[in-house]
């Protein structure tokens, strides 16, 4: 419809205010007849018919969603070719939050590595601390004491109970379950509280180091630990209640997003969306790293490839990692967390004192007032690092969202020749065309939510 | 190479790393770069007495068979399998074993179908492309640009690494995405940050920097960035402009 005052009404046959001849002309143009008061124009929505059989052909819409939208998990752009409401094309806009890290960590340290790598996928910081930790330790050719493997594998444990916790809490967030948002949310701070005990940082530990980690665990995790165990264990039923049997999450879940097995190999998918495929993959399993052949856990499978298949194993992944947390507890033996090579072992122990967290007294009283070589080893150490062996390693490990891998080259040098990281959301994002394509747009949503991409991983 | 300066009063262990070096043909596979004085630091006096330290480039040494556990049966396996393709059995220039890790660095021409001898062997099934990405070994080493890929046999539980070594003047691999669809944004990836061009690639485009981007930022020679910071009257320089000791 026009209303504009330029059209050229004069020029339309039959423009006297009956509205009814549109046989030349704009047909959408408002009539108008002449009045004493000027021209007055009628607009009705005559052409509402017409509009309606214009969007029963066939008329294809590509559109937008993100890279700033609630549902894109993050700043992701999905670029979809829509026929109605169902999805022809899709396509997945990344870069948006790419920050250099590898090349970055290319300009610092093997041991400064950590604090950049642990940025990258954040919701799974201690797998990455952990990947490339061991990475770098493999390249050195030594391996991390007993106590640090456990509280590794401990951290790495609750960290992907609070992976899964916010893959719950957005999803349910982006399929409108604002309740479920709350309960993933309120839990996964659980875990953050619990992390902050245990490494000092509730994100972006740093906590785990080339030969070891930072420092030991604090003297009462155990209760702390177990007493996480226990409200978690009363919690997770919740997710059932709210989630496993209703109607709507199932309606909005099973069906869709779907990727057989053959699809997910490949497009090089792996993590629960592999597991969902029917595959029990897990490297915890099939190449254990950091002592998991000694724990006992389940891999959860399914063979619907479905989202809703997804929703369960994650939430079953997190029982099982409950039960490896506890078993971690009771195989803690003390001993050191750090491996007894004074050339790779960070030279100070930290403690807190009245003005913060900080080198302990101990160490600056002995640097400081008694020993010179051991001012001049402890500044070499944390300023020029220590030279690692030339040579190239991929140490891959079973991050929440699937196989975390690191490429570490060096030259012998005191700083990495280079760093990749297969980080698998990123990979993962490219099974988004195969399992959005066909269906409907509110698909869409729950299939981004299933695949569970963290963008800080996927640009880097 | 620093072969050519290896006079004076060098140790002797740096003496004997350039002897092997020399020798390499020029396809050699270069990974490292060459490091002269004892800590990396130039452009100020040698006070050390270590300023004619020489220490040539790393070459990771060729295996020799056996090449231990399952790393026999692999390339045994792989070379019936060329053989049964008609790939001749140079396109597999140098096999490496190195901390529990085999490494094939393939010739270019060959990569796509020695990919597809790993992937559909029987006795191979190397049916995961784990990562692809690139190496850039510096401005100073022929060959400097790699593209390296790791496989995963699902069936035997086993990874290994095929590697592909190209110069920047001539920066060309063919894509394996036809073998491994997942290499599609992880080929994309390389070139966006590598500028390896992978021939027959569906859609060889930035993925992520952004489209008009110029150069391509992970290469070595493609600076950081960064801003000087003032902090309590003094200037800190920018990361790669700071001291280094490596």
């Amino acid at each position: 419809m026009s209303i504009d005052a330029e059209t050229p009404t004069g020029s339309r046959p039959g423009g006297d205010g009956s509205g009814g001849d549109r046989s030349g002309g704009d047909p959408f143009a408002a009539s108008a007849r002449e009045t004493t008061e000027g021209r007055v124009y009628t607009v009705t929505g005559g052409d509402w018919e017409d509009f309606l059989d214009d969007t029963q052909q066939e008329e294809r819409v590509v559109i937008n969603l993100g890279p700033q939208h609630p549902s894109t998990h993050g700043v992701l752009r999905l670029v979809l070719e829509l026929e109605g409401e169902t999805v022809t094309k899709a396509r997945s806009v990344i870069g948006y939050l790419h920050t250099g890290i590898e090349k970055n960590t290319e300009y610092r340290t093997w041991t400064q590595g950590v604090t950049f790598v642990t940025r990258m996928d954040y919701l799974a910081p201690l797998h990455n601390e952990t990947a490339y930790s061991l990475g770098v330790e493999k390249l050195l050719r030594v391996s991390a004491p007993e106590r640090a493997q456990t509280i590794r594998v401990l951290l790495m444990e609750l960290n992907r109970i609070s992976s899964h916790l916010v893959f719950l809490a957005t999803g349910a967030m982006e399929l409108g379950s604002t309740t479920g948002m709350t309960f993933g949310f309120r839990d996964r701070e659980e875990v953050l509280h619990l992390l902050e005990f245990l490494t000092g940082l509730r994100m972006n530990h740093a906590f785990i180091r080339p030969g070891g980690v930072a420092q030991d665990i604090p003297e009462n995790s155990r209760e702390k630990v177990l007493e996480f165990c226990k409200v978690m264990e009363s919690r997770l039923p919740d997710y059932d209640k709210l989630f496993s049997g209703q109607p709507i999450w199932k309606q909005r879940l099973k069906g869709v997003g779907y990727l057989p097995l053959d699809a997910c190999l490949a497009l090089g998918t792996t993590g629960p969306i592999l597991r969902s495929a029917g595959l029990a993959w897990d490297l915890r399993k099939v190449e254990p790293y950091c002592g998991y052949e000694q724990f006992d856990f389940e891999v959860p499978t399914s063979t619907d490839a479905d989202c809703y298949a997804r929703f369960l194993l994650r939430v079953e992944e997190i029982r099982q990692s409950l039960r490896i947390v506890r078993q971690c507890m009771d195989k803690l033996e003390p001993g050191p967390v750090m491996v007894d090579d004074p050339k790779i072992a960070w030279p100070a122990q930290l403690s807190i004192g009245p003005d913060g967290m900080g080198n302990s007294l101990d160490h600056v009283r002995k640097i400081m007032g008694q020993s010179m070589e051991s001012l001049i080893h402890h500044f070499k150490l944390v300023t020029e690092g220590f030279d690692v062996p030339p040579g190239q390693a991929y140490t891959p490990v079973e991050a929440p969202r699937g196989e975390l891998g690191y490429h570490h080259v060096s030259d012998g040098g005191t700083r990495p020749m280079r760093v990749h990281v297969r980080d698998p959301s990123f990979v993962n994002l490219q099974a988004f065309p195969a399992m959005a394509e066909g269906g409907l747009v509110a698909d869409v949503i729950a299939v981004v939510a299933s695949i569970d991409p963290v963008m800080g991983g996927v640009d880097r | 190479m620093s072969g050519d300066d290896t006079t004076g009063g060098l140790p002797e262990t740096a003496a004997e790393h350039t002897g092997p070096t020399e020798e390499a043909a020029p396809e050699q596979m270069v990974a490292g770069r060459a490091r002269k004085g004892m800590f990396g630091v130039t452009g100020s006096g040698d006070t050390s007495g270590y300023g004619g330290l020489r220490v040539p480039a790393y070459v990771p040494p060729e295996a020799e068979r056996p090449y231990g556990g399952w790393f026999d049966e692999v390339a045994d396996e792989l070379f019936e399998g060329m053989k049964r393709r008609g790939i001749p059995d140079s396109a597999v220039l140098r096999i490496t074993v190195d901390r529990g890790e085999i490494t094939f660095y393939v010739d270019r021409e060959h990569l796509v179908e020695i990919c597809r001898t790993f992937r559909d062997e029987p006795a191979l099934r190397f049916e995961l492309c784990s990562s692809l990405s690139g190496v850039d070994y510096g401005p100073d080493v022929p060959q400097r640009l790699h593209s390296v890929c790791h496989l995963t046999s699902l069936t035997y539980r086993r990874r290994i690494r095929v590697e592909v070594a190209v110069d920047v003047a001539d920066p060309h691999v063919p894509s394996v995405v036809d073998v491994y669809p997942t290499a599609d944004f992880q080929e994309r990836e390389t070139w966006d940050m590598y500028g390896i061009v992978y021939d027959d690639h569906p859609s060889l485009t930035r993925i992520l920097m952004p489209d008009d981007w110029d150069g391509h930022p992970q290469r070595k020679d493609y600076p950081l960035g960064g801003i000087p910071v003032e902090y309590k009257g003094a200037e800190v320089p920018p990361p790669d402009q700071r001291r280094s000791y490596t």
